[in-house]
């Protein structure tokens, strides 16, 4: 049986409905949590093991067999993507729970970020289209109540545009899926993807193929990022690392799936739009992460860049670039973490949060100041971390599909990601310090932990590609040929039935 | 029958991009919750809504109805109702911190 891909969701939706009714002691929530956290990820590390020995795994619910019911597809792609969503959320969680005030631990704080944690996983595991929008809809929902919690004034004000924008996103989302419906007649991928190819992707497939990228361009940050970087920096840092690290995410992911799997015959169209975006989100990326001096801003403009570069290897659509883009997305899940969560230690440690109000941090926070050098290196792709092997495989991939315009806004952008960090590098952890002993205000370890352990964890898995190496390799082979995916769906139905 | 109903989206469609664009917080909300219905009625439409009978074996003779888009619209129904109650207590709240409903002004609201 292979009900195991069942529980990536699952096990975080119970946990979240436990920790709701232990609302009066935060002590048996913060223990409910970790336990939770753990067997998610022993249970992320046996699936992607799983994977490995038995190919692309499905699970179809309640028997109704593939095309007629819905169903759960884990192939490494999905499989490495949950791992590292279980592990991040964990740490980030960890954190939390050093950092989160008790206020917020009291209005459910920890349920909606289990929520929103199945929500991901469930988003990574689906084969079914609507169960994408409705999974889709869970992590959204959690995420619009994270967002708010709190409620300042500046909060409440960018929550609202937050909401607004995902709500009309999501119903272009059904209209893209009505549309596909009444076109192809099924909401299995495996199934859809037979069906389009039967048909030919003609000029009305197109046109909802393109509803799909704006959809999924909306969520993700793809050019259309024009509501991010409010809404990731007014949350507090657990909140805002939990969203930088996942939410933009999930609709890469989506975007990845979907144009790879189902809408891969037009790519003049559609994948030369894709690159086209690509490059201007990472130009106007670029752009915003070197004009403001609001080091949260700094970090949600980080985002839309990163989202820009792993869309790149969509664009260039050929082996190698899928593998530096599941790298690549790995590793920014993992480091995206540890940028918020140092940011946000950065601005409750010092009270400001503008690049010029700060100085000479490094003196004060040692381990902070060093954190923060690990993951700008990271970020802007430099050996031994793991940004690194991500860059190389979608260069390589670029050059081999000729596509050197798109090489080189990558290339550039990394220099502006560099800069932009180095910026804030310099002016809040060097010169002359401005806290005295006296009123410094203690980093207490148990904060600093799970900040060094994705420190090191950005160290390993640069230093230990070779580790994760066969199941990218996979993840890339399955996005490159549809056909495996198709096969392990479908399998006993023969297509086009 | 579809194309009067395909018609009815378009004219919800319209209303719907109406209502969001304008400046007032409760405007827009109504406005999400009008596209939100359109939408469903884009589905069942979709779905081929003319025709058929109720897909009830033993109820009625063929050609029935898909039944599959009405399960897909009772489920976004679901999630309008809880999206649009949302909103609406965010416009609520944020009214009661930042005395407003204009989202123009929304827009300067800068953190303390």
């Amino acid at each position: 049986m292979n009900n195991i891909l069942v529980l990536p969701m699952v096990v975080p939706l119970l946990t979240g409905f436990v920790l709701f009714f232990l609302r009066p002691s935060v002590k048996a929530q913060k223990l409910v949590a970790s336990l939770s956290l753990l067997s998610l990820t022993a249970i992320s590390v046996r699936l992607l093991l799983k994977v490995r020995d038995e190919g692309i795994l499905r699970l179809d619910f309640g028997g109704w067999k593939p095309p007629f019911g819905i169903l759960f597809v884990g192939d490494s792609f999905a499989a490495l993507l949950v791992l590292t969503t279980s592990v991040v959320s964990g740490l980030i969680l960890f954190y939390a729970f050093a950092a989160t005030e008790r206020r917020h631990e009291n209005m459910f704080f920890y349920p909606f970020s289990f929520f929103l944690v199945a929500g991901v996983n469930g988003s990574f595991l689906t084969g079914d289209l609507f169960n994408l929008f409705v999974c889709f809809e869970v992590m959204l929902l959690a995420s619009y109540v994270l967002v708010t919690l709190g409620g300042g004034r500046a909060q409440l004000a960018e929550s609202v545009k937050y909401v607004a924008i995902n709500v009309v996103a999501s119903w272009f989302f059904l209209v893209a899926l009505a549309f596909l419906y009444g076109t192809v007649g099924t909401l299995n991928m495996a199934h859809i993807s037979v069906r389009v190819a039967e048909a030919g992707q003609g000029p009305l497939l197109s046109a909802i193929a393109v509803i799909f990228l704006i959809v999924f361009a909306l969520k993700a940050g793809l050019l259309l990022y024009f509501w991010l970087p409010g809404s990731y920096s007014v949350p507090p840092a657990p909140v805002a690392a939990l969203f930088g690290a996942l939410l933009t995410k999930v609709g890469v992911y989506a975007m990845f799936r979907v144009f790879t799997l189902i809408f891969y015959h037009d790519a003049a169209i559609t994948h030369g739009l894709i690159g086209a975006m690509a490059v201007l989100t990472l130009a106007g990326g670029s752009l915003g992460a070197i004009a403001y001096k609001d080091i949260r801003v700094i970090a949600s403009y980080n985002v839309v860049i990163a989202v820009g570069f792993m869309l790149l290897g969509l664009a260039v659509f050929n082996e190698a670039a899928f593998q530096g883009s599941v790298y690549y997305l790995i590793h920014d899940m993992v480091i995206k973490a540890l940028l918020f969560l140092a940011v946000g230690s950065m601005v409750v440690l010092t009270g400001e949060s503008r690049i010029d109000r700060m100085s000479g941090l490094i003196r004060n926070y040692p381990v902070l100041g060093w954190l923060f050098f690990i993951t700008m290196l990271s970020l802007a792709g430099i050996p031994p971390f793991s940004g690194f092997i991500g860059k190389v495989y979608t260069g390589l991939g670029a050059v081999e599909g000729g596509n050197y315009w798109l090489l080189l806004a990558g290339f550039l952008s990394s220099l502006f990601v560099l800069y932009s960090l180095l910026r804030i590098f310099m002016n809040c952890f060097w010169g002359e310090t401005i806290i005295t002993p006296e009123e410094q205000r203690p980093l207490n370890k148990k904060k600093l932990i799970p900040l060094s352990l994705l420190g090191a964890l950005t160290l390993a898995l640069g230093i230990g590609t070779q580790a994760i190496a066969p199941f990218v390799a996979d993840a890339a082979h399955v996005l490159a040929h549809p056909e495996l995916y198709i096969d392990a769906v479908l399998g006993e139905v023969p297509p086009g039935e | 029958m579809e194309v009067h109903m395909i018609i009815l989206t378009g004219v919800l469609v319209t209303v719907a991009v109406y209502l969001l664009l304008s400046r007032n917080m409760i405007r827009m909300i109504l406005g999400t919750a009008v596209l939100s219905h359109a939408v469903h009625l884009l589905l069942i439409t979709m779905g081929g809504a003319a025709g058929g009978n109720v897909p009830l074996l033993g109820e009625s003779d063929g050609p029935y109805v898909d039944a599959l888009p009405q399960a897909l619209i009772l489920t976004a129904i679901v999630i309008s109702f809880a999206t649009t109650a949302f909103l609406l207590v965010l416009a609520y709240r944020t009214y009661e911190e930042t005395g407003t409903d204009d989202l123009s002004y929304l827009r300067r609201v800068r953190r303390e």
